[in-house]
């Protein structure tokens, strides 16, 4: 029984992280569907949506609620900015230039950060800190399963918009075929630049169902690079599969961090990211494709 | 303009191009060499630091800049080669022997990253070098007996047949031998049959294919040399440290030697040199700057890694050709002096190329 409560926990908070992990992905393969962009600052731009709602919580005094759905909108402000204003002069120039690009941004976001909040971790009140949920016996954080529901939240809020409104089947258009796209009349440069703005917010999200449990700082975009994991494992391309990737991640991470010697938590994201690209150079849910010459 | 004409097969073979080069090369490297006698210590430490640099710079080009393969855990082979060097000096190697140990582990090692990432494309391979650069760095600070944890590894004093290369002057020494010897290596191969594939295979993989070259018998040789290299800077850079650190080689030092080889210029060794010049000399001019800035910025402590973001960010929206491709421009415009067109140095537009089947 011991064992069996043991292993729900690991599951649990696994899940949990690997909720957070998927969400970061979501973002990468939202851009990289849309444009054959890899953002690699999203991590940080979690960070900055985690810093702003701690800002309005914290700092202005805002109900938790109103304060997180107002940071959700102003990180999603700055992805449609960070999109027409820096991204946009890129395309056409190598994939790894962007890759590069996007590094350097996620370093001036840093200092930014750093500049504005300060380098100390901070945190804030929420409706779920050091709350627990009895289950049937079992006693779970509540922090953990706020983010469990949060994301499926998020997830059906995203389901509903990309397949039954206008917009979001335009965007779902604009990313199978740009051409195609255009021609039907949809502004498809518009339409990328709420793309970067969507997967803005989501980040932002990620980072406020992640403050319960950790703390805000400057490093937590960090995770980007778990996240990396996610996304490879789904596929890069499949948004059901950047969550299920990030779940997988998250879960292995914690078995991980409890059966293996220590340090293994550290490097188990980017073990599975290795031997996932060894193994299925495509990723696990990847449509078989072959480049046009 | 200079038209070289050709009267003679050995001015195809020679790799200087005129007398110019030779002249101006020669000088170069006579004023490297009597720069220690002239200068102080600390700005022959800083020339150590740009000779290593450059020959990591030089390593990593031949990789992004000639085969089109993206590493962003170049500071793991480096990280290897300084490991591999200084615990085979500390169980009695020799120098002599361990130094080109060191290189040859790190080849092996860059090869055995390269075979199974064969298979990935540009982005895919970004992210998987990413993933073993942060595994590398972990084994770095676990495997203890071999590189000393946390505490680190302290690097012996390098001897050549009893006589001790001590002091910044003989290590200035070593790296500018080094960094000739690369650049005369790697000039070399850049116009062999070898050096030709790593470009086919970097301008079109696929044109390359069809023209029979082996793609991943000449990726993973790319990754070998490049990591060969880079471990040699590696070696050398364990002795201009004399002491290592795990945490010495992490994703920020992978994004300096990546900004070397995009700030100096895609495609060409004297980017390679520009680039390390820029980011050897950035600290110090960053240094000099704090003066002069309002005291909340200048004290941040995240200012040496932003202005980096910052300059590759400038630089990959404004100058995609790099320090080296102004130089040219600054060049042409000089040589054609009173004849220049504004258009022969205009960027052209360019389209996405889409990896997807459409």
């Amino acid at each position: 029984m011991e064992d069996a409560a043991r292993l729900l926990q690991l599951v649990v908070n696994g899940t949990a992280a690997g909720c957070i992990y998927g969400l970061i992905a979501l973002g990468f393969v939202l851009i990289y569907k849309a444009t054959e962009m890899v953002n690699f600052a999203q991590g940080e731009i979690m960070m900055l949506g985690a810093f702003v709602a701690f800002s309005m919580v914290a700092t202005f005094g805002l109900n938790y609620w109103v304060g997180a759905l107002i940071a959700i909108g102003i990180t999603a402000v700055f992805g449609y900015m960070l999109d027409v204003v820096v991204l946009r002069r890129v395309i056409g120039q190598p994939q790894f230039a962007v890759v590069m690009l996007t590094l350097g941004l996620a370093f001036i976001f840093r200092a930014a950060a750093g500049f504005i909040w300060g380098y100390d971790p901070v945190g804030f009140v929420t409706p779920f800190t050091n709350q627990t949920v009895r289950m049937g016996g079992l006693v779970l954080g509540a922090d953990n399963l706020s983010i469990i529901v949060g994301t499926v939240v998020l997830c059906a809020v995203l389901y509903v918009f990309f397949s039954h409104t206008r917009l979001g089947i335009a965007m779902q258009a604009s990313s199978q075929n740009q051409l195609a796209a255009y021609y039907m009349g949809i502004p498809v440069r518009t339409i990328f630049s709420l793309i970067w703005a969507i997967s803005a917010g989501v980040a932002a999200g990620a980072g406020i169902l992640l403050s319960p449990v950790s703390m805000i700082d400057v490093n937590m975009g960090i995770l980007g690079i778990k996240a990396f994991a996610a996304a490879v494992l789904g596929g890069f391309g499949s948004i059901p599969g950047a969550l299920v990737g990030g779940v997988l991640v998250g879960v292995m991470e914690q078995f991980a961090g409890y059966y293996l010697p220590p340090g293994s938590q550290d490097v188990a994201s980017n073990v599975v990211l290795l031997v996932t690209l060894i193994l299925w150079p495509q990723g696990i849910f990847a449509q078989s494709q072959r480049k046009r010459v | 303009m200079r038209t070289i004409f050709k009267t003679r097969y050995e001015q195809d073979l020679t790799l200087a191009r005129h007398g110019g080069d030779v002249f101006w090369y020669g000088l170069l490297l006579v004023v490297m060499i009597v720069i220690p006698f002239v200068a102080g210590e600390f700005y022959v430490k800083e020339l150590s630091g740009l000779l290593l640099f450059s020959i990591a710079g030089v390593g990593l080009m031949l990789l992004i800049g000639y085969t089109g393969l993206v590493s962003l855990g170049h500071a793991a082979f480096m990280g290897i080669g300084a490991y591999a060097n200084a615990a085979l000096m500390a169980r009695g190697v020799p120098f002599l022997i361990s130094l080109p140990a060191a290189v040859v582990i790190t080849a092996a090692a860059g090869a055995a990253i390269g075979i199974p990432t064969l298979r990935m494309s540009g982005l895919y391979l970004a992210i998987a070098t990413l993933a073993f650069g942060g595994i590398v760095e972990n084994i770095f600070s676990k495997w203890d007996s071999v590189t000393g944890g946390f505490d680190g590894l302290a690097v012996k004093t390098p001897e050549i047949f009893g006589w001790k290369i001590a002091g910044t002057d003989g290590v200035y020494y070593l790296s500018l031998i080094a960094l000739v010897l690369v650049l005369w290596v790697s000039a070399n191969i850049l116009r062999s049959p070898l050096g030709r594939a790593l470009v086919a295979i970097r301008d079109s993989e696929i044109s390359a294919q069809s023209m029979g070259i082996n793609l991943s018998r000449y990726k993973t040789i790319a990754f070998a040399i490049s990591a060969g290299i880079t471990g040699l800077a590696g070696a050398l850079w364990g002795h201009y440290q004399h002491h290592l650190a795990p945490d010495g080689f992490n994703i920020l030092f992978s994004i300096q030697l990546v900004t070397i080889v995009f700030v100096g210029g895609l495609g060409s060794l004297h980017g390679a040199i520009f680039g390390a010049i820029f980011v050897a000399s950035l600290p110090q001019a960053i240094a000099i700057m704090r003066d002069y800035l309002p005291s909340k910025l200048a004290n941040l402590p995240g200012l040496e890694p932003s202005l980096f973001g910052l300059i590759l960010v400038l630089c990959i929206l404004f100058q995609p050709s790099g320090i080296y491709g102004w130089w040219l421009r600054l060049k042409t415009y000089f040589i054609n002096f009173p004849l220049q067109r504004k258009a022969s140095s205009r960027r052209q537009k360019s389209y996405a190329k889409s990896e997807r089947l459409r």
